[in-house]
């Protein structure tokens, strides 16, 4: 029995380079939604039952209010969201040439604010700002994916994969050890999923309100007792960059519903 | 159906998320021979039925991964072997080895070293300086660990 073992231990130490290197291939790339029981999936699929479509529904009606001390709505620049907001959210976060670093659609939102608008910036997560960016990323619904793409962004990109890759917090894991190596596998008994941003933001039951990708990046790492990243900080932005180019091709969900 | 996943998640938030009892300042210095750690870390012996609460414990996070003998315990993982047998062939000098720092066993494992406080990144607020399990606390584990044979 101690032979097998030893014998085990050897062939895992063996095979660890080729798991590390474990990208997942791009016809292999499988959407959070393929790992959720029927009854959650259903509750995705109808948008009667969808409760991130009522978040869709109070930013719509945000997206034609006047707002700010230029007194302009969203649609007064945009017009109508339906064709103007197509596939945005499925190339973002982007690169701003102002600022020269991508930016979240969740921070183009309040950029238009404050540029716009001169308005205060929404705060992240407030229900307002949630609603909004449901309601853009929801007209990109079934767009494949393709943030990233642009090459000034590719530092941007390697930086979040390196983030990625890292080892961290007390109990010394990286994302690519739960969502790379260990998808389809069962933390404590729910499914890991390979960590795919196609549905931000979205419904979480857990959470039983919508949230951002930024929350769900904090909550993993609060779960291996790392310190979390600060909303907004360069890093999550990095982190969320190369979830989604790492997410290329996969359709736009928003609002997805997850357990 | 909805209510069951709701349940998991919670579960999993608390059990990744809270602190366990550790509030050791300094770690107890240990020698390793071989692939062991012969000499206890504690004067005192461990309790196993401390360490088999402990193991089923999802604050302390072995069931997170691992799965076992413990009919109780509804959720269980399966990143890492099951832990029935455990006893038959590890001995505790290995088990001790194993629970303080398994990297030095094998370096590219995912299991957390339980008694370690540096070379580590970015640890959260609440857990800096410290192990993830006091000395006794591993203790009380592998001298559970020990115990399970078939
Ligand atoms: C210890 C395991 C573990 C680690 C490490 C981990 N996660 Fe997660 N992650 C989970 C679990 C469990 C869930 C919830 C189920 C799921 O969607 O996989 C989750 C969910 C996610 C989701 C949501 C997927 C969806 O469909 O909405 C994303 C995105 C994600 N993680 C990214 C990351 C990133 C980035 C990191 C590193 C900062 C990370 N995770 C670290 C376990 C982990
Ligand atoms: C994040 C995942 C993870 C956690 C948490 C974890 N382990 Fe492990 N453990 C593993 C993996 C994976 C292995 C397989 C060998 C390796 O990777 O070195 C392992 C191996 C073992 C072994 C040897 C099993 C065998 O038959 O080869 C024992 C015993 C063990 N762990 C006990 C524990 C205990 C007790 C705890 C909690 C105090 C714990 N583990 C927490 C992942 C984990």
């Amino acid at each position: 029995m101690i032979f097998w073992h030893a014998i085990a231990a050897a062939t895992l130490l063996a095979a660890a380079p080729a798991l590390l290197a474990g990208e997942i291939p791009p016809d292999a790339r499988r959407s959070g939604y393929s790992f959720m029981g029927p009854d959650t999936r259903a509750m995705q699929d109808d948008d009667t039952s969808n409760p991130g479509m009522l978040f869709v529904l109070d930013g719509e009606a945000l997206w034609a209010k006047k707002t700010g001390s230029s007194d302009k709505a969203c649609a007064d620049c945009h017009g109508d969201a339906r064709s103007s907001m197509k596939g945005v959210a499925a190339r973002y976060p982007a690169f701003d040439k102002v600022l020269a670093r991508p930016v979240t659609l969740d921070q183009r939102i309040n950029l238009c604010r404050a540029n716009h608008q001169q308005a205060p910036a929404l705060p992240y997560e407030s229900g307002d700002l949630l609603a909004l960016s449901a309601f853009v990323a929801h007209q990109s619904r079934g767009v494949a994916i393709t943030a990233g793409d642009d090459p000034e962004l590719k530092p941007f990109v390697a930086q979040g994969r390196d983030l990625f890759m890292q080892r961290e917090g007390q109990l010394n894991l990286a994302c690519t050890n739960c969502h790379d190596d260990n998808f389809d596998k069962r933390l404590a008994g729910a499914p890991i999923t390979q960590g795919q941003p196609t549905g931000y933001p979205l419904y979480r039951l857990e959470w039983q309100t919508l949230g951002s990708i930024e929350r769900r990046l904090r909550s993993c790492m609060t779960g291996v007792r790392a310190q979390a990243y600060d909303y907004g900080a360069p890093e999550l932005v990095a982190l969320e960059l190369y979830l989604m180019s790492r997410a290329r091709g996969l359709p736009m969900e928003t609002p997805a519903v997850r357990p | 159906m909805a209510r069951a996943f709701l349940h998991i998640a919670a579960l999993i938030v608390a059990g990744l998320a809270l602190a366990s009892g550790a509030r050791a300042d300094e770690l107890v210095p240990y020698k390793v021979i071989g692939d062991t750690i012969p000499q206890p870390l504690t004067g005192t012996p461990g309790d196993p039925a401390r360490g088999r609460a402990l193991v089923v414990a999802r604050t302390t996070t072995c069931i997170l991964c691992h799965s076992g003998p413990f009919p109780e315990a509804r959720f269980q993982g399966d990143l890492a072997p099951d832990l029935t047998g455990t006893g038959n062939w590890w001995s505790a000098g290995q088990l001790r080895l194993r629970l303080v720092d398994a990297s030095r066993y094998n370096p590219q494992t995912i299991m957390p070293s339980y008694y370690r406080d540096d070379g580590l990144v970015r640890v959260g607020r609440n857990f800096a300086g410290m192990p993830i399990l006091s000395a006794a606390e591993i203790e009380d584990i592998v001298a559970f660990l020990v115990t399970l044979r078939n």
